[in-house]
């Protein structure tokens, strides 16, 4: 089933010239009326007659989160105050906060997105969806919450918190499909089971759409292999609109309306432009936003274009699982480690929780890292040396696929923290 | 017939911060578990209460319903005499009989000083130890 047939499955052909189009039109009115990208033009040189092909939009100067920051709060906005008719803002855990406007148009352009993306993994009019995503400043409960009732979806919209409330509105209306992140999913598994409910057996759950934080095919098979659900990705920061691409039935990477945004690869040393089926760092252009321009904007996100053409019809490029953010990426002692790497490490041990912490010191010139990971009661043993090979075994894993050497603690379950908004797994305590 | 001198510990994790210890032994007292006698293991993170208590049975279902990690695990309990040489026979039976002692700790009643250890086959080593005329305790001298 699509909900736009004749974008979501144009001829690739077609879909690049209507993306060049897109970007001419953009860069023309931006060189003209944004003081901003006006400028960043000027000083590389760029004028809107030189690009004269999508292989000329390489031309174009990057944008970064700094400029976001830096032109705070609507510095950049290309459209008058009377045109916005919405804000969001993202939390600023890596610096000062960001705001974003939108237009009726921008608005109509992310919904008609998810709308898209809903169809793709069949959320329609037959479902109720729980939106489980905070609604406010993040864009991720408004934002699920307009794409669903565009698709017809009955919206229960319960956003995070009071756990207990939601499992028992879950059951009661029979909700189908729920949106949250990984991590309140899990949490609310939690809670269920000390509710003694079984998601099998005492509700209608059969889909959810997970994002807003990195997470995991082993993750996905926990909480599927758990939960009896299936699990699908989504993908979208507040500078594109907010989460708005999802996988497709298929569950092999995240198809990106390519009418809406296109995506450049780029080898993050040197700026090239990789392959499809390489990996580097995104960069994205937003092709029809109007309040705030996202031109060549280095999201920081760490991905691939796939290279098959999907199975299920759509010609829209894929983008493969986000594996970190170049943000995120860990530095230890010189060996470059994703903290999904290390939780795709540990999920894979059925010992362990699904909940864990990693913590970075210096002593001296040398870094040290900390894991501290929940045991599953199960696996307890009343030796201590029972549990220390555990441990060992543990460092030694993490040792074997990321060549880190990291010390392992073993906490009781529900010892670490539960996140409901956006996991913070990292304390980085060095000073650099 | 249930043998008599199968011990049942109860085996608690707990993580090695202060205050944790702390938490459990709160358990016990609110909902007055008698603990007759314990020992304490750790490691760098955790640790591992092994205590011998009244009606363990009950005393698990309280623990474990309090989101605490425990499990039930088998110890003997042998009688040691105020001499020297009593816990060389103990310890040289099971060693002659191949059975490694993984920990022990000691407990006294009004009439006996005890030795609980911990063995992999808790039945097999009470047997052995019985044939060689080893007092063992049972569960009612507790």
């Amino acid at each position: 089933m699509y909900w736009n047939e004749k974008i979501e499955c144009m001829p690739v052909e077609d879909l690049k010239k209507l993306q060049y189009q897109s970007f001419k039109a953009l860069v023309s009115s931006l060189y003209g009326f944004n003081k901003f990208y006006h400028d960043r033009m000027k000083g590389a040189g760029v004028l809107p007659d030189d690009i004269r092909s999508l292989e000329d939009v390489q031309k174009l100067p990057f944008m970064y989160k700094e400029d976001l920051r830096n032109n705070y709060p609507t510095k950049m906005f290309n459209v008058p105050n009377t045109e916005i008719v919405r804000f969001h803002a993202s939390s600023g855990t890596s610096g000062k906060p960001t705001v974003v406007g939108y237009t009726k148009n921008d608005l109509a352009y992310w919904t008609e997105a998810l709308a898209r993306s809903l169809t793709s993994i069949g959320i329609g009019s037959d479902d109720i969806l729980q939106v489980s995503y905070g609604y406010g400043l993040f864009t991720g409960g408004l934002g699920l919450h307009y794409g669903a009732e565009k698709v017809g979806a009955s919206v229960v919209p319960s956003s995070t918190g009071n756990t207990e409330r939601q499992l028992e509105l879950m059951q009661d209306l029979g909700v189908t499909a729920i949106a949250c992140t990984p991590s309140y999913l899990i949490h609310m598994n939690t809670v269920a089971a000390k509710m003694g409910i079984d998601f099998r057996r005492d509700t209608c759950l059969k889909k959810a759409v997970l994002g807003a934080e990195p997470w995991t095919e082993s993750m996905r098979s926990k909480v599927e292999g758990s939960m009896g659900i299936r699990a699908y990705d989504i993908y979208g920061t507040s500078e594109q609109a907010g989460p708005m691409f999802t996988e497709c039935e298929e569950r092999n990477g995240i198809h990106i309306a390519g009418d809406i945004m296109y995506t450049e690869i780029l080898d993050p040393e040197t700026g090239e432009l990789l392959e499809n089926g390489e990996r580097g760092e995104m960069v994205v252009t937003m092709l029809k936003k109007e309040a705030l321009p996202i031109i060549r904007f280095k999201i920081k996100d760490i991905s691939s274009i796939l290279k098959d053409e999907c199975p299920c019809g759509r010609t829209s490029p894929r983008i493969s699982r986000i594996t970190g953010r170049a943000d995120d990426m860990l530095i230890i002692r010189g060996i470059n480690v994703f903290p999904s790497q290390i939780e795709y490490t540990l999920m894979r041990m059925p010992e362990i929780g699904e909940q864990y912490m990693i913590e970075v010191t210096r002593d001296g010139a040398l870094d040290h890292m900390k894991i501290q990971v929940e045991i599953r009661p199960e696996v307890f043993s009343d030796k201590v040396s029972d549990m220390v090979s555990l441990r060992t075994r543990i460092e030694s894993e993490l040792k074997k696929y990321l060549d880190i050497a990291a010390v392992v603690e073993l906490r009781a379950p529900g010892e670490l923290p539960r996140f409901e908004g956006k996991a913070k797994r990292v304390i980085d305590k060095r000073v650099m | 017939m249930k043998n008599e001198n199968i011990i049942t510990q109860l085996s608690i994790f707990i993580n090695n911060e202060p205050g944790r210890l702390a938490a459990v032994a709160g358990i016990l007292k609110e909902f007055n578990i008698d603990v007759k006698g314990f020992n304490l293991a750790e490691s760098t993170e955790f640790g591992i209460l092994r205590a011998i208590v009244d009606d363990p049975d009950r005393a698990y279902d309280i623990i474990r319903s309090q989101g605490v990690i425990v499990k039930k695990t088998d110890v003997i309990g042998i009688a040691i005499r105020d001499s020297p040489g009593s816990f060389f026979e103990a310890a040289d039976v099971l060693g002659k009989a191949g059975m490694n002692i993984d920990y022990g700790y000691a407990y006294s009643n009004k009439d006996f000083d005890f030795l609980f250890v911990r063995v992999d086959d808790a039945e097999k080593a009470a047997e052995v130890l019985k044939d060689a005329g080893i007092k063992l305790i049972e569960k009612s001298e507790i």
